[in-house]
């Protein structure tokens, strides 16, 4: 066992873990915050993408010995200090960006990370940072669109209004 | 206009706030107290004899509670099979027993053979690794056709053969149909693959076990489209656990597409074992454990044959499938290639005689079942292909084709059993050639070839049976259930509602659109609103989702019970109001006298109920709750017109979908940025199938693609935006509400729209090429291209 200390969502936190204990099972089990999800084991589906000293990653590529340390912003520190949703998480409300809600925090995380870097990206640009978040209910068609408008894009031509 | 937040405005989800916050609370999410972890060890051969299996090892690893084998099953039921087929020579369908873990032999690579129960999850899989497991393999069953022939090695040694049925339909149009082919001026006929795939909803199948000394209940929390069916099947027939000593919730569901109907075999270990260890027991699925535990879907081979006469009118269609039944019979796997593929085979047309033939048959894999579409996306795509390929061998325009022998006069009785109530296939047809600027795809073309690429145009027509099912007919037909509805409706002494359904929502935004059905009928806010599903403790006795029935079938046993609770509300505002009760009206959540200005506001009724004090109690009771249970007198038969259009990179072969546009006719709309939604995301599911997807096993019998590096879901660069239209409304003429369901559509219509794109893209560019089997990968059309 190993004792870690870090900082989740501005809070410090500390805990033993095992050498082979991933970021996501140590935030799920030892800190109960199971918004961040497991939806594969070959880091392809993206449901438990978190931010780790501000760089999107996969939880579950990540030992959580390895996070000694670091600042980790998980779905569950996305709101605004006030409660109310933050613009990326309202937009997918307003665009029916989610459905089952699943792939959902990992989106949010990734789309959170995208428009940090690119804060006006094409819709192009947006399907293809989001290689690595499968979602098997939307299409997509309502998380593109959702993620061109909490970047202040005009959406209202995009078919199937 | 609608009004805000009822029938028809594109009402915001109230569940969003949860799921966008990380607050959703799914299987996997739920700890208990005193929890142990199983892990399952599997098969990973797919046909073999179990000669021993020596636990002694894993049991003495850290932090193991105990090992279970089949031994530890005696006296326990197999998991059941909830549709007998009675097949064209009257015999009933070969039905093998289905352990909850592997007894004698192992049947496909999955098949569970023990189990550890251990402190940890890791100590449980450390522990399974040390389990010694003697198999001595046997040539496994894999290719349908080579299953059935004679000297095949049998997947169950009980059974007189690999095959489960050799079900005829319509058995006596037998003849006639194969004399209307043999005399007809021309017959098109098409040999295709249905692609076996993998649900894959995004959440994996969870199941937590829990049991109470004090009580002798048992809880399960389980990844179910279903609790109050998995209730039904687990405790009648595998643990002989009564109803009232069983609780199934199945809390926030993520995705489901039919693979979360099914009763599996670790819902039935976890409830099981938490009785036996008197403690909570856990099992959490891998997404590679997913892939060789979760029943699959399609997986059917076909011959389809349309006979024409010189016009290109349809005299007769003839169609034989092999269906894979897999290893065992999963829930409902019987009747998804018979009943719900079958019965659609007159498509949007009016073909006067058709004859369906399907052999389901068990093989050394994976059980396969319901998916969504579950049948008519199979039936859907060999018709509107041979339909395509007809229309290129009579030199007659795919749309011309098509109308020419569309279903104009409703209701329509089929030569395949069913009644279409209603329908208008010319105007769907006419809304996607609008949207999709079919007039501009010559100019579209032109473009494309500019940069090299050819492109390609593809239409289908399809039609679906939906709004499952009238319990009688179904009986009839084999179902070991009935497929109502039921809603309890509880009005709150405030005013406020709590309306539970037997459905169950796992993205379908119940929680929003069955508040919209409420909020309408009475009058007040749908934040007064609230839908509770998902436990069966509190709701009433339903069939769950799928098949897109929940506004269908469960929305209308919402408005039965409302209508229930409006009427009894009526009579209290009456005496209220001093008034005769014909004179009542309900308006914007008030009771009116007509002609009047006398009125009493929904709350006072409400708070009447339940404080009495003025109250006509020798008429009617107090309270204000009712339960409706809702059985539907026909199916719903959505419709629709779909168009894809592809470019295809000649030198690689790579097809990608650049638009693709949707005509549906729904009937009426509750929620239409939910039924966009739910268009969309079967579309995806539809190109997935056509052009990327595909569950392949080795000659072993081993999958190959078992995890996400090697299926190929559809990512977000796969797919272009959609165009989506649900304008062409014929309501359904059978439930309160006109509404025909809208789930599967994207999923049944697209496959097709995508191929038929494909092979004219081909055709435009003079490849002599006529069908290519899902998925059009690239290696595929580059092959077909060159060959």
């Amino acid at each position: 066992m190993t004792s870690i200390s870090l900082s989740v969502n501005g809070k410090s936190v500390s805990g033993d873990v095992e050498g082979r204990t991933l970021l996501s099972a140590f935030l799920r089990e030892n800190l109960q915050l199971t918004g961040t999800h497991i939806g594969c084991d070959t880091s392809q589906c993206g449901a438990c993408v978190v931010h780790v000293d501000g760089q999107a990653i996969k939880a579950c590529t990540m030992l959580a010995a390895e996070a000694d340390g670091a600042d980790v912003r998980t779905i569950e520190g996305m709101e605004n200090a006030d409660g109310s949703l933050g613009v990326i998480q309202q937009a997918f409300q307003d665009h029916h960006g989610l459905q089952c809600g699943f792939c959902t925090p990992g989106m949010v995380m990734s789309a959170a990370a995208l428009l940090k870097d690119n804060p006006n990206p094409t819709e192009g640009e947006i399907r293809e940072y989001l290689e690595g978040n499968l979602c098997r209910c939307t299409g997509y068609h309502n998380i593109v669109k959702a993620i061109m408008a909490a970047s202040g894009q005009d959406v209202s031509k995009i078919a199937a209004e | 206009m609608p009004k805000d937040g009822g029938i028809g405005a594109s009402t915001k989800r109230r569940e969003d706030l949860r799921f966008l916050t990380g607050k959703g609370r799914y299987t996997d999410d739920i700890n208990l107290h005193g929890q142990a972890y199983a892990y399952f060890l599997r098969s990973d051969i797919a046909h073999g004899t179990i000669n021993s299996i020596d636990t002694s090892g894993a049991e003495a690893m850290p932090g193991v509670v105990r090992v279970f084998t089949a031994s530890d099953f005696e006296g326990v039921g197999g998991i059941p099979c909830g549709w007998q087929i009675t097949d064209r020579h009257g015999e009933v369908m070969q039905e093998p027993k289905h352990p909850v873990l592997a007894e004698g032999k192992v049947r496909h690579v999955g098949d569970p053979i023990a189990v550890v129960v251990a402190e940890s999850l890791d100590q449980a899989r450390d522990a399974a690794e040390a389990i010694d497991v003697d198999i001595t393999e046997l040539e496994p069953v894999l290719d349908m056709k080579a299953a059935v022939a004679d000297g095949a090695p049998k997947v169950h040694d009980d059974l007189t053969s690999n095959l489960c049925y050799d079900w005829g339909f319509v058995e006596e149009n037998r003849d006639a149909v194969d004399q209307a082919i043999k005399n007809a001026h021309h017959v098109t006929t098409l040999e295709l693959t249905n692609n076996r795939l993998v649900a894959n909803p995004m959440e994996p199948r969870v199941a937590v076990g829990d049991y109470s000394l004090a009580t002798d209940e048992h809880t399960l929390y389980t990844t179910s489209q279903n609790p109050h069916v998995i209730r039904l099947l687990m405790g009648a027939f595998v643990l002989g656990i009564p109803e009232h000593k069983l609780r199934v919730v199945a809390p926030d569901v993520g995705g489901g597409f039919g693979t979360k109907i099914f009763h599996y075999a670790e819902e039935a270990f976890c409830t099981f074992a938490a009785k036996q260890l008197r403690r909570p027991v856990k099992w959490t699925c891998s997404r590679s454990e997913a892939f060789i535990s979760d029943a699959h879907g399609r997986d059917h081979v076909t011959k389809i044959e349309l006979a024409m006469d010189k016009d290109g009118m349809f005299l007769a269609l003839r169609t034989d499938t092999y269906a894979n039944m897999g290893a065992y019979l999963s829930t409902f796997a019987p009747s998804v290639p018979t009943w719900l593929h079958g019965t659609l085979m007159a498509g949007n047309y009016k073909t006067p005689l058709i004859y369906v033939n399907v052999k389901a048959v068990f093989t050394n894999t994976v059980p396969v079942d319901a998916y969504r579409g579950a049948g008519r996306p199979e039936a859907t795509f060999q018709l509107e292909r041979v339909v395509d390929k007809a229309a290129r061998e009579m030199g007659i325009d795919p749309v011309e084709l098509r109308r020419r022998n569309f279903i104009t006069e409703f209701p329509y009785a089929t030569p395949v059993a069913v009644e279409y109530d209603t329908g208008d296939y010319h105007a769907t047809m006419d809304k996607l050639l609008d949207i999709s600027n079919h007039a501009g795809f010559a100019a579209r073309a032109a473009d494309s070839k500019a940069r090299g690429k050819l492109r390609g145009f593809g239409i289908a027509h399809y039609i679906e049976a939906c709004g499952i099912a009238p319990s009688n007919l179904v009986g009839q037909l084999g179902a070991r259930a009935g497929l109502y509805e039921s809603a309890t409706v509880r009005v709150n002494a405030t005013g406020s509602i709590s309306v539970m359904t037997g459905s169950h929502s796992h993205g379908q935004g119940h929680e929003t659109s069955f508040a919209q059905v409420v909020s309408d009928m009475i009058g007040i806010d749908a934040d007064q609103i609230d839908i509770v599903h998902g436990d069966t403790a509190n709701t009433p006795m339903g069939m769950g989702t799928y098949g897109s029935r929940s506004l269908a079938v469960g929305g209308s046993a919402i408005v039965k019970a409302t209508e229930k609770i409006i009427s009894k509300a009526r009579k209290i505002a009456a005496h209220l109001l001093e008034a005769a009760e014909a004179d009542i009206e309900l308006k914007d959540g008030a009771f009116t006298v007509a002609g009047t200005d006398k009125s009493v506001a929904w709350g006072d009724v409400t708070l009447a109920a339940y404080v009495p004090h003025n109250y006509p109690l020798e008429e009617i009771e107090p309270g204000l709750e009712e339960t409706a249970f809702y059985d539907p007198a026909n199916f719903t038969y959505p419709s629709g017109a779909y168009g894809c259009e592809v470019e295809v990179d000649p030198d690689t072969g790579k097809v990608d979908v650049v638009a693709f546009s949707a005509a549906d006719d729904f009937g009426n709309i509750v929620n239409p940025m939910i039924v966009e939604g739910q268009v969309q995301g079967g579309l995806a599911q539809g190109i997935g199938q056509a052009l990327l997807e595909n569950c392949a096993y080795d000659e072993n019998g081993q999958l190959l693609s078992g995890s996400y590096m090697d299926y190929t879901m559809p990512r977000a660069d796969d797919v272009p935006m959609f165009k989506v239209d649900h304008s062409c409304i014929t309501p359904c003429t059978h439930n309160p509400l006109g509404v025909k369901g809208c789930g599967e559509a994207g999923a049944i219509g697209s496959p097709p729209a995508v191929v038929n794109a494909v092979i004219d893209a081909l055709q435009r560019a003079g490849h002599d090429v006529t069908h290519i089997d899902m998925p059009l990968s690239p290696d595929r059309v580059w092959a077909a291209m060159n060959r």
